[in-house]
């Protein structure tokens, strides 16, 4: 074997930023080696470097950004003695990068086609006619529908997902050698991210090009990456082939990270989430010797604070395996990681919340000039029907634009039901606006909100915020004891008590969550619905903050109705779910019943959808094709047979399906027959032995013509290509018959 | 600390604020007497003088506090300077050495002159009253009417802001109507026709300044509070059942702010522009007070003549000088937001 030149080196790279507060070190002695073809993720959280490093190759730091000491070297040269030119030209045509928000990365004011054809104009300098036509085709590989029309329209006339492609087109054009893929799907929906994930390995499969791929989903990179390197505060501290580190981590921190994820088999009673004490230390206070010292179960003192920490290789671990642990040999690995306290199972008691064929429909008018154009009915909630125990946690499940937020909103009162009953206890609320209802049925249910940067208001302090919602609910009215319940509070949410005083931008993301927790418990509620309140928070606070949701729920019996796009964590903590598709219930069961067979065809699509961190969990791909459909045209008949793999023509198209009764409280609305439904494998499995493993990954090594190890994967390409063939009714989205009357 | 425990009588949310509250109580004990003694007319050199006492020292103690949290940018702490210097002017006024502003002494003296036992530092004007003298206490009516003008604009503009942006709807339509109507005037016919009808005199001014300032402040107004209402503390306060007025006062307005500051240091400028040109025209201020506008007026004749245009180059610099502090502060605090 010919000793390949690596496409990118980063040798003993440092870089800092230079702000008035003096010298901040963002990265510190990172080293990679990236082979052709060849796929590393690089995982963190926010904060730990990891866009800097991207940045840093793309040589793209701004002012105050700057390599300090180490190289990085592309294809064998250091891009550091590169003159402004040679970047240039490097940029875009051997380096290409995909952002996060695909949005951002497309000019609004120009053509699609226009800004795909720059690409080969500027780099090869082809004509138009020859750009557009190299355009077409790349759009055509990037799997987009009708190719002509999305060339000619404006980045905003085509969906999230059709501009994530886009950009990933233009990233290709010119054919780069590597591939630099920041958080790319992470503004997407997960059936969406799915299909973008299968892309983007397709295209590395087919044109060997090399990807760094960042992100913060440790499944995501299982399912993308050969290598792993795990950042922690600006440093490398594991890196690895993804098999050997997540099978045999050899850092705290890694540990620590994998034991705050929901994976399967995790249990919000018997086995919970265990997560990382304490907080990512600023980059300008960062402890001596080991980043990780003051939060890790492992510090001994002399040991570990003292001198900066090394990379060590990892005995009995494949090659390239290191880890940046100075006790690497003291610590027995094989110990599980320490349980998280168990919690008692409180039985649900009697129905707080039950929602009865509860409909929303929004009147808008097309709006046109002078006249009052034509009516368009939306059809946000359309015959919802389940209800909710007391102590009981309840999850909608949905991506967006199926309803659930318009769903809440009925709920809190800002919207009024548009038919239908929602009963609170015995009281009817679905039509009672909230400025109708007692401070008592107000406080009864209350919201836990998505975004920790909007849900408190910057201007006033912690404790005042809590105080108003106690005197408001008229929980206390004497000032001292108001003063003592918003104390409590903060001690119930784990927050010290001065917290009171402060104002919100001297919080953390995941304090200003759990300040937000503890103004939704003020009013002692009985039912709290929360709106995905963990998913804009970094995964090792998501654990600490679930975590609390459900020891609070279960201290004061509180019904939760958890709002959420992710089934990991919902599968972790619900009791019962509800998929919602398209404002309708697609299927509702225990969440036993959901995660298995029979599914909902659309359930099913949802599960193997979400990415898992575990090498033992094999799952069936099955990649949803088309958009969502908007609301204000959905499809006649099943919502979601546009996109159905078992869509039955002339019946799931034409006629709303009929609901089904699986068993008690397991619903399904679907045409397929009991037989068929039934007949369904299931998406997941966990799988003992780890030695079947490496085939349900790894497909896209077969085609990398690396080194050695790659060899045995053979087969696994063969069963990436099985699923799509085995659907039973093959339809894309251009099948469906057109529904224009 | 005893003074951020809450207390009983007042657990409100500006219970913690102590900084901003010293802050405010400090413009308080400025602008208070500044304006009483102005607007009340009284005659320098009563006892009505002491009232200004206690401004001197806090305009000295607001110059400190500012100078400390701006010094990052030059521009602002420069413009804070001029600033600061004419507010510090306006307030020890009645106790400098001066001459009375409106007792005609030795007409046409030109600076530096001495006439007897007197010296004219900036000469004297042709009714022969020091021009020193007037140009220093000139500038209290300029600050305090233009000042005052400006904040009962503001109170409007930012009012009709909030109710239009948050409660949107026909509030909207009418408000952004009557607003668009206002600013389609040429803002010195606007002002011409509303003191020719209601008849020059100070709080007249402020009514024209309020209706030429108003609808633009109110469209910055209405345009942050459409922003803010779709932040998740708004909704969570709507879920608890607050009022829209309580929304608007408690949570949009205090995060409307930051944008607001800077608007209103530039405002102040215009509004003293406005003013002085007002008074030029013999439509604001009356005479025989001193008055910066005023001065201009008055000496336009004789400035003619190279050798008297000392007349009316002292006023004109004065307002410039006071004009281009309200900018550079703006300016400043602009550079500052968008640094952090």
């Amino acid at each position: 074997m010919t000793e390949q030149i690596p496409v990118l080196e980063c040798r003993n790279l440092c870089i800092s930023y230079f702000t008035r507060a003096g010298e901040i070190p963002a990265v510190v002695d990172f080293n990679m080696r990236l082979m052709p073809g060849e796929a590393q993720g690089i995982v963190g959280e926010s904060g730990c470097g990891k866009s800097t490093v991207a940045l840093a190759i793309m040589n793209y730091m701004g002012k105050n950004g700057k390599v300090v000491s180490g190289e990085i070297l592309f294809e064998g040269r250091d891009m550091q003695k590169m003159s402004e030119e040679e970047l240039r030209q490097l940029r875009g045509s051997r380096i290409a990068m995909v952002y996060q928000e695909p949005m951002a990365s497309l000019n609004p004011a120009m053509l699609v086609g226009d800004q795909l054809a720059e690409v080969p104009i500027y780099h090869e300098g082809v004509s138009k006619e020859e750009a557009w036509n190299r355009a077409r085709d790349m759009l055509a590989k990037v799997k987009l529908p009708e190719p002509e029309r999305i060339l000619n329209s404006y980045p905003h006339q085509i969906s999230g997902g059709q501009q994530q492609r886009v950009v990933i087109a233009m990233a290709l054009l010119s054919g780069p050698k590597l591939l630099l893929l920041d958080e790319p799907t992470t503004a997407l929906d997960v059936t969406v991210e799915a299909s973008i994930v299968d892309l983007i390995r397709e295209i590395a499969d087919e044109s060997g090009t090399s990807m760094i791929y960042i992100s913060h989903n440790l499944g995501l990179i299982l399912e993308t990456c050969d290598r792993i390197t795990v950042m922690y505060s600006g440093e490398a501290v594991e890196l690895g082939d993804v098999d050997a580190v997540f099978d045999m981590m050899r850092h705290p921190y890694t540990r620590g990270l994998f034991g705050s994820i929901p994976l399967p088999g995790a249990d919000k009673n018997a086995r919970p989430l265990v997560s990382i004490p304490g907080q990512l230390p600023l980059p300008h206070e960062r402890p001596r010797g080991c980043n990780f010292g003051p939060r890790c179960d492992f510090f001994k003192a002399g040991v570990c604070d003292a001198a900066a920490i090394r990379m060590r290789q990892v005995r009995g671990s494949g090659p390239g395996h290191w880890s940046r642990c100075e006790r690497i040999d003291d610590i027995d690995w094989d110990k599980p990681i320490a349980e998280g306290v168990s919690r008692e199972i409180t039985a649900p008691g009697d129905v707080v919340l039950k929602v009865d064929n509860m409909t929303k429909h929004y009147e808008i008018e097309e709006s046109a000039l002078f006249f009052s154009g034509e009516k368009k009915t939306v059809k946000a909630n359309e015959n919802i029907d389940f209800d909710a125990r007391e102590a009981e946690t309840v999850a909608i499940v949905g991506e967006s634009g199926c309803g659930k937020s318009t769903f809440a909103k009925v709920l809190m009162g800002l919207e009024t039901a548009t038919s239908g009953n929602v009963q609170l206890g015995n009281f009817e609320l679905g039509h009672l606006p909230v400025q109708k209802r007692s401070a008592d049925t107000i406080s009864k249910l209350q919201m836990v909100f998505q975004n920790p940067f909007d849900t408190l208001n910057p201007s006033h302090t912690v404790g005042s915020q809590i105080a108003r919602v106690i005197r408001k609910f008229g929980v206390e009215s004497d000032p001292v004891k108001v003063q003592e319940r918003v104390l409590d509070l903060l001690d119930t949410v784990k927050l010290p008590r001065d917290f009171a005083k402060r104002r919100p931008r001297q919080l953390s993301g995941g304090q200003k969550q759990r300040v937000g927790i503890a103004r939704a418990f003020a009013g002692n509620p009985s039912v709290v619905i929360a709106d995905e309140p963990v998913s804009a928070l970094d995964v090792s606070v998501q654990a600490a903050v679930t975590e609390l949701l459900m020891d609070i729920q279960a201290e004061h019996g509180t019904t939760m109705l958890f709002i959420s796009h992710d089934l990991s964590v919902v599968r972790y903590l619900a009791d019962r779910i509800v998929v919602m598709y398209l404002g309708q219930i697609m299927e509702q069961g225990t969440t036993d019943e959901i995660f298995s067979p029979p599914y909902h065809p659309y359930t099913e699509a949802l599960l193997s959808a979400v990415p898992i961190a575990d090498t033992h969990v094999k799952k069936r791909r099955i990649v949803l094709e088309g958009e969502l459909p908007s609301a204000t045209n959905p499809p006649e008949g099943c919502p979601f047979s546009t996109r159905c793999r078992y869509m039955i023509p002339g019946t799931c198209d034409v006629t709303p399906p009929p609901l089904k009764q699986m068993s008690a409280g397991h619903r399904i609305l679907c045409h397929l027959t009991d037989d068929e439904l039934n007949a369904m494998e299931p998406v997941i499995v966990i799988e003992g032995a780890p030695s079947e493993k490496k085939e349900v990954r790894r497909k896209r090594k077969s085609v990398a013509q690396g080194a050695g190890s790659k060899a045995k994967t053979q087969p696994a390409a063969k069963r990436a290509a099985k699923p799509k063939a085995a659907s039973p009714v093959k339809t894309t989205a251009k099948d469906k018959p057109s529904r224009s009357k | 600390m005893a003074d951020i425990t809450i207390e009983p009588a007042a657990p409100s949310i500006l219970a913690q604020l102590t900084r901003t509250r010293i802050i405010a109580l400090l413009m308080a004990l400025v602008w208070l007497p500044l304006s009483a003694y102005v607007i009340s007319g009284v005659t320098p050199g009563g006892s009505a003088d002491y009232m200004l006492l206690p401004s001197i020292p806090a305009v000295i103690l607001l110059y400190l506090i500012a100078f400390r949290a701006w010094r990052e940018s030059w521009v602002a702490v420069l413009g804070l300077s001029l600033v600061c210097f004419w507010l510090l002017v306006a307030v020890s006024v009645p106790f400098l050495p001066l001459f009375d502003p409106n007792k005609p002494i030795a007409p046409f003296q030109i600076p530096f002159a001495t006439k007897g036992e007197n010296f004219y530092l900036l000469g004297t004007d042709y009714k022969g009253r020091d021009i020193l003298s007037r140009t220093l206490w000139g500038c209290q009516r300029v600050i305090v009417w233009g000042v005052t003008a400006t904040l009962v604009a503001y109170m409007v503009g930012m009012l009709f802001g909030l109710l239009a942006g948050y409660l949107s709807g026909w509030w909207d339509e009418i408000i952004s109507f009557l607003g668009n109507v206002l600013l389609s005037f040429p803002v010195m016919v606007l002002f011409i026709v509303i003191l020719n009808y209601l008849g020059p005199s100070g709080f007249n001014i402020i009514v024209a300044v309020t209706f030429a300032s108003a609808p633009a402040i109110m469209r910055i107004v209405r345009g942050l509070a459409l922003d803010i209402k779709t932040r998740d503390y708004v909704f969570a306060a709507q879920t608890r059942g607050e009022s829209p007025l309580w929304i608007m006062f408690v949570e949009l307005l205090p995060n409307v702010r930051g944008p607001i500051i800077v608007d209103a240091c530039l405002r102040l400028g215009y509004t003293t522009v406005a003013i002085t040109t007002l008074t030029f025209l013999g439509l604001g201020l009356q005479p025989p007070d001193p008055d910066w506008g005023l001065m201009i007026r008055e000496s336009a004749k004789t400035a003619m003549l190279f050798k008297f245009s000392y007349m009316l180059i002292v006023p004109a610099l004065s307002v410039s000088s006071l004009i281009l502090g309200f900018n550079l502060m703006a300016d400043g605090l602009r550079e500052m937001s968008l640094r952090d």
